[in-house]
């Protein structure tokens, strides 16, 4: 559809226009960003890769044969006795005795990519923890012998979908109440105006504390939270456009043809709101990152044992002669944040309405 | 022409590879008046701005010899020496070219204190006399005003000061009374005319405005789509225009071409009528007591008036005198006091009855860019009023009633594939303005309120546009309640006329009484400037 749209277009370019909406002629602009456009497909192939990560870093083998008999470890939870171990007590597969029986002919077991999971602790390590980078652990072990490849995989999947699903209710909170006010105006602009005053007013970090002593802290508790006090900002974003846009001259013939109220928002006013929205997007979502990122590192983040980016970044604070645990951190915080800034670049310049596309 | 002040050789003009001006020549003598004349997107604008290179993103190509230098080849800070003392400008719109955070003594100092070296004191003087030499009364209050204080003529005056504050050999003036009302477009002009004179400078016109040109400019270069199509003295190009678009924009004065209805429509009663019509709005005050109440600004005064059956009224008046006002009390959004008969009901009467009249009542907006959503198709946007008035229809049925509309303002698939399915951004201004008609007719309204319908367009589609209204007025019985500034408009389409002043009505009757034989003074200053 994409390619043939576009051959036409450059087959017959004056005489059979092809027609597209805004929004695409938008996404060609994108498209036509290349920094944008590739940080775009990087950042989304590098986050379905992490959705898979129990297939990518994992304790468990994929399938495993033993003594004629197939198993799936990923899935069931097999008892070492199976193995010809003493326990009935789960297998840990990274044993040298389980390997060993695995090694022996006509057994197998198909390992991930990287044999950890981010909670596993590599208690065969040949180095105290934490151990430099090695062949087994490829960026090294942090403080407790955990592997720091398999955390830092699944703290940048958990940073990202807190950061998507932070952004979403961001975005439907802001635009809801932005267009409340911008649309109705005077009083309830006003009153709304004032509300958002006193709420953006309250001391958000202490009401963090606070609340992380008084609940058990996890990742849900963080999300109501951040998302109570990160509408705002949008909202007065949305809040502008409506009242922009309420005037032009299209919503008044709306009115004069006799379309109710929420007619004129769905049809005209919100669809040419959206600009900033959309725009903010990326921005929004690597604050949002770096948001769970600091109040982790405070220690104030999600539960402890979750795989996350800045919980590594303390310790990598506390283990300064652990240079592996805070450098790849780092990399993987800078390089996330980048193709986030880089998107976010290029659909400001895709939206921009003063840059005319050729 | 031995003695020209400015020579243009081969100026052309691109942004980002396309080009928009394609190697224009022409001269300016010293002391010479020339107007570069053509619609927009014509270059015309551009062509003047590049040679101070002022076009923001534009790769420039040619020669422009001014004073024995080529404008084009200097460096960016002899350039710099050259705007404001040599070359000066004034822009369109005052209230955005002036600083707001400055007075405007403040701002013409300035530049006598950066281009000439006089001290402040001795600046701030010159100032005052400048301002007095453009005619603003009290020039040393003035000088302390701020430009939001002035008047849009003042403001005006203002820049023309602050333009010849240097005694500049060429003023490049671009629309320079296009955003003022018409008697105040005169007054500017004849100052203009004046200063030229006195201060022996020469003066390049950038208008699209033909009359503005026959009163001001000695010679004349007509632009069409980046090239100068022709030019010569404004008596041999006006008296006998050798190409086919300088005709075409002579001709595009609007031509009455109305007819009295048939009996039958014209015995019918009046389709809106007024008594004793009354528009306030709530200003705040100044001071401690506009925290307590809201002072109030009438807009409309005791308006009298009534749109007779399958004619046209004419509402003229300059900015602020209430007809837009007028125009939005009769649509329905803003409320009025008096009495207002529309299709022989009235609003507020409940949302029936105000549907009923939204179906009779329909508005065409002076601006075609913000009239036109621009994330809705062609098919959504004209027939968005069915879905409203006529929610019986299908899909199909609605989509007739669409493509029949369309048909009626002259926009048909065959010579737009895949019609339907475009965005405005797709079309030109002329063409939007046909798709907003189209949006008002397909509910079938008796009265069309039209605000400036061809303010905004150029004079050639301004025409166009205008017999196209006239066509449907005789085709459909439609009444029109026709608002606009221009008096050439109201002559070509009005039965009856309206001329409003400081929201009263000063004068009414049949077209030609009123604008023939005007008894007011504002009409006959109105007429006056038209002409």
């Amino acid at each position: 559809m994409d390619a043939a749209a576009s051959s036409l277009g450059a087959a017959a370019p004056a005489s059979v226009p092809v027609s597209l909406s805004p929004a695409r002629r938008a996404w060609l602009r994108f498209k036509r960003n290349r920094l944008g456009f590739w940080s775009l497909v990087v950042f989304s192939v590098l986050f379905v890769l992490s959705l898979a990560a129990e297939l990518i870093s994992n304790d468990k083998p994929l399938v495993a044969r033993y003594q004629g008999q197939w198993y799936a470890p990923i899935v069931q939870n097999v008892p070492e006795t199976a193995f010809g171990g003493d326990f009935e007590t789960p297998t840990d597969f990274l044993d040298p005795f389980i390997q060993q029986q695995f090694d022996k002919p006509g057994n197998f077991a198909l390992y991930p990519l990287n044999p950890y999971h981010h909670q596993t602790i590599n208690y065969f390590a040949k180095q105290p923890s934490p151990a430099p980078p090695s062949a087994d652990n490829w960026l090294g072990t942090d403080d407790r012998g955990r592997d720091v490849a398999a955390r830092l995989l699944y703290g940048f999947r958990i940073s990202v979908l807190f950061a998507l699903a932070l952004t979403f209710i961001g975005v439907v909170l802001g635009v809801i109440t932005g267009a409340i006010q911008g649309f109705f105006g005077g009083k309830t602009d006003l009153a709304f105006q004032r509300f958002i005053e006193i709420w953006s007013s309250m001391p958000e970090l202490y009401l963090l504390i606070i609340f992380s002593a008084v609940f058990e802290p996890s990742v849900s508790l963080l999300l109501i939270l951040l998302s109570l006090f990160g509408w705002m900002g949008l909202s007065d974003y949305v809040r502008a456009e409506f009242l922009r846009n309420r005037q032009l001259d299209y919503v008044r013939a709306a009115r004069a043809l006799g379309l109710s109220n929420w007619q004129i928002i769905r049809r005209h006013v919100l669809p040419n709101s959206l600009t900033p929205v959309v725009t903010f997007l990326p921005f929004r979502m690597s604050a949002a990152i770096l948001a769970l990122t600091s109040l982790d590192f405070l220690g104030l983040g999600v539960p402890p044992g979750t795989p996350s980016l800045g919980e590594m970044l303390q310790q990598g604070k506390t283990h300064l002669d652990a240079w592996w645990i805070s450098l790849s951190t780092f990399g993987v915080l800078v390089m996330t944040l980048l193709l986030l800034t880089f998107m976010g670049d290029a659909l400001r310049d895709a939206l921009d309405p003063r840059k005319a596309d050729a | 022409m031995s003695q020209s002040l400015l020579s243009v050789r081969g100026l052309r003009v691109s942004f980002s590879r396309k080009e928009v001006v394609h190697g224009i020549d022409f001269d300016i003598a010293a002391g010479e008046k020339l107007a570069l004349v053509g619609e927009s997107g014509s270059g015309k604008t551009v062509s003047a701005l590049s040679l101070l290179r002022l076009a923001q993103g534009a790769q420039i190509t040619g020669e422009a010899q001014f004073d024995g230098r080529n404008l084009l080849a200097l460096t960016e800070r002899e350039l710099r020496g050259v705007r404001g003392a040599d070359i000066a400008m004034i822009f369109q719109e005052p209230m955005t070219a002036l600083n707001p955070l400055f007075s405007i003594g403040d701002q013409i100092a300035e530049v006598l204190e950066l281009k000439q070296g006089v001290s402040r004191a001795e600046a701030m003087r010159a100032a005052i006399q400048l301002l007095a030499d453009t005619g603003i009364p009290e020039p040393e209050r003035r000088s302390r005003s701020y430009p939001h204080q002035l008047s849009g003529g003042q403001r005006q005056r203002a820049m023309i000061a602050m333009a010849l504050a240097c005694k500049p050999r060429l003023l490049l003036a671009d629309e320079p009374t296009t955003a003022l009302d018409v008697t105040l477009r005169v007054q500017i002009l004849d100052l203009l005319g004046d200063l030229q004179r006195s201060h022996g400078m020469a003066v390049l016109m950038i208008t699209h405005d033909l009359n503005l040109v026959r009163r001001f400019a000695d010679r004349v270069a007509v632009m069409e789509n980046g090239h100068v199509v022709e030019h010569g003295t404004v008596a041999t190009v006006f008296g006998s225009p050798q190409h086919a678009y300088t005709r075409k924009l002579i001709d595009s004065r609007p031509v009455r071409d109305v007819i009295e209805p048939a009996q039958a429509v014209a015995a019918a009663p009046p389709v809106a009528q007024g008594k004793s019509i009354q528009v306030r709005y709530p200003v705040p005050q100044a001071g401690i007591r506009g925290w307590f109440r809201k002072g109030e600004f009438t807009a409309v005064q005791g308006a009298d008036f009534s749109v007779p059956a399958g004619r046209t009224l004419g509402v003229v008046g300059e900015s602020g005198s209430g007809k837009s006002t007028l125009a939005l009390a009769t649509l329905g959004p803003i409320a009025c006091d008096g009495q207002l008969q529309i299709n022989g009901g009235s609003w507020g009467g409940g949302a029936a009855t105000d549907k009923a009249l939204r179906r009779a009542v329909q508005v065409v907006f002076q601006d075609p860019f913000s009239s036109l959503s621009p994330r809705l198709t062609v098919e959504e946007i004209v027939g968005e009023g069915l879905l409203v008035h006529a929610t019986e229809l299908s899909e199909a049925q609605r989509r007739d009633r669409v493509l029949q509309a369309l048909a009626e303002v002259g926009l048909t698939d065959a010579q737009f594939p895949g019609l339907l399915m475009r965005y405005p951004h797709e079309f030109s201004g002329g063409q939007r303005q046909r798709l907003a008609i189209a949006r008002a007719l397909i509910i079938e309204p008796r009265l069309l309120v039209l605000d400036e319908p061809t303010s905004a367009l150029d004079v050639t589609i301004q025409k166009q546009v205008l017999q196209l209204l006239q066509r449907l007025q005789r085709d459909k019985g439609l009444s029109y309640l026709l608002i606009t500034h221009d008096v050439d408009v109201v002559r070509a389409m009005a039965h009856e006329v309206l001329v409003m002043k400081a929201g009263e009505i000063v004068e009414s009757g049949p077209v030609d009484e009123v604008l023939e034989r005007p008894r007011h003074d504002y009409t006959r200053t109105l007429v006056q400037a038209a002409a």
